[in-house]
């Protein structure tokens, strides 16, 4: 066995958890390994947890083919690295083992040490199959398109058109809001609320926000 | 000579891979040049029966990739078109007989003697679309007037801008102007402003499209066909030149909508 690279079971498959050091060689490593194992493996779902190496589309792209040409399954890259987090949810990888699901009462507290402070800016077009989870706030410069998801414990603001589905405030904060030159999300959630808007066409920017525990939308015009 | 790779894939299945793939083949074959057409969909091919080949296959992709043949001999020469080759799927296999780095080798070679490699994708996003994408230059993106198709079509730009092949080319397949004049289908400036990629082609919804698809002819070698000149038309700008889009239905609305669409510099 190597003493660098643990697998076990679980439920979605096999966890496959790599050392840190440079990715040539934990890569290197694990090719070896999975060759060594291939028998006991075979067809066998991994999921990967390559701590915090920040991998790009090339090297994650390999890395699955490879082990598709093994005949096993990639479906999972964990990283605490946002770049490969990132890069592992367009080629449409799994990053977390099992999706968090959102529940309401969720505590405030848990969420202080982000809320307000943390917000990332995505300048592209989110297409159908994305999936951007973000402890904090999102501004989208591009669309969100209908498939697409944005996920937030924060405010989401979209400079484009939002068809896709929102959650702002995930984590239960009721003051997040969501903003869009063309709001009309398939499902929108603020908090525990969740709403589906009419398709119309042509509309001034809004802001979609919780009064009362209810979505209201309004013009996007003043604060 | 070093021949280009274009990839056809749609996410989607049923909107007219099989069908562009063997028509625009048609098409650059006819105007002389060398062309191979690839069926990458292993296990459920069609292709060659599209091209009316299907009783002359003896080996096929696998074959290659497994090293029981040799390249030439799994080429099959069109009956038409002597610069038109197939190289038919597997379809005693499945998708994981063949892998990415294998589509990529074997499409090295073809670049060498070939024009243009043409290569049918499977519907879907699993192994047999990431197959077909892996060797492409070009990647064409086929869709249909239908909301799923288009939702389809945007999932597969997104995994495509993913794997860095983009920015991928849309053909809008199966319009009927009629029913965008209704405002019961998708009009074309609808896809476009969603899926926001350069359009390449637009064929008409038309019965000839599919008869010649049973009969094994592709339309494209048909001269009078308005479909066949629409196929034609892709060839033409795949090379590189602008060519208007065609007033398929010289009085219709849509079409002035999209001359107009072409004049304001979509193109």
């Amino acid at each position: 066995m190597n003493p660098e690279i643990n697998i076990k079971g679980i439920r979605e498959g096999l966890l496959v958890t790599l050392s840190d050091g440079s990715w040539d060689k934990s890569h290197q490593e694990l090719l070896k390994h999975l060759d060594e194992q291939l028998e006991f493996l075979r067809g066998a779902r991994l999921a990967i947890d390559v701590g915090n190496q920040s991998l790009k589309a090339t090297q994650l792209s390999t890395l699955r083919d490879e082990i598709s040409e093994r005949n096993l399954f990639l479906w999972a890259v964990l990283s605490s690295s946002p770049v490969t987090e990132s890069t592992a949810q367009t080629l449409g990888l799994a990053t977390r083992l099992s999706k968090p699901i959102f529940e309401e009462g969720v505590s405030r507290l848990d969420t202080t040490l982000y809320d307000g402070e943390e917000a990332i800016l995505v300048q592209r077009t989110l297409r159908s199959g994305y999936n951007l989870t973000y402890p904090g706030h999102v501004v989208v410069i591009g669309d969100v398109n209908p498939g697409a998801e944005v996920i937030a414990s924060g405010t989401i603001i979209v400079w484009g058109r939002l068809r896709g589905l929102v959650h702002a405030g995930a984590e239960g904060d009721t003051d997040a809001y969501v903003c869009a030159l063309d709001l009309a999300p398939t499902q929108l959630r603020i908090a525990g609320q969740i709403a589906t808007l009419k398709k119309q066409k042509g509309k001034q920017p809004e802001k979609a926000s919780l009064i009362n525990n209810q979505v209201i939308i309004e013009p996007w015009t003043k604060k | 000579m070093t021949g280009r790779v274009v990839t056809v894939t749609s996410g989607k299945g049923g909107v007219g891979k099989t069908t562009a793939t063997a028509n625009i083949g048609a098409a650059l074959a006819s105007e002389g040049h060398s062309v191979v057409c690839i069926d990458a969909d292993i296990g459920l091919r069609n292709l060659d029966v599209v091209m009316g080949l299907e009783n002359r296959i003896v080996y096929d992709l696998v074959d290659i990739i497994e090293g029981r043949c040799r390249l030439k001999q799994a080429m099959i020469r069109d009956k038409r078109l002597k610069e038109m080759y197939l190289i038919p799927a597997a379809q005693t296999r499945d998708k994981t007989a063949v892998s990415p780095s294998d589509m990529v080798r074997l499409c090295e070679e073809l670049r060498i003697e070939h024009d243009w490699i043409l290569v049918d994708s499977p519907a879907g996003i699993e192994r047999g679309f990431r197959n077909a994408l892996a060797p492409s230059d070009v990647v064409i993106v086929i869709t249909n007037p239908e909301v799923s198709a288009v939702r389809d079509a945007d999932r597969i730009i997104g995994l495509i801008e993913a794997e860095e092949k983009g920015p991928a080319q849309l053909i809008i397949n199966r319009i009927r102007p009629d029913m965008v004049k209704r405002g019961e289908m998708l009009s074309v400036d609808d896809i476009i402003e969603l899926l926001a990629i350069d359009l390449i082609g637009l064929i008409p919804d038309d019965e000839e499209i599919m008869k010649g698809t049973n009969r094994g002819e592709p339309i494209a070698l048909n001269g009078k066909s308005v479909s066949g000149q629409a196929f034609r038309n892709i060839a033409s700008r795949l090379q590189g030149n602008h060519v208007p889009y065609i007033d398929l239905y010289a009085s219709n609305r849509i079409f002035d909508r999209i001359a107009r669409f072409i004049r304001t510099g979509g193109d």
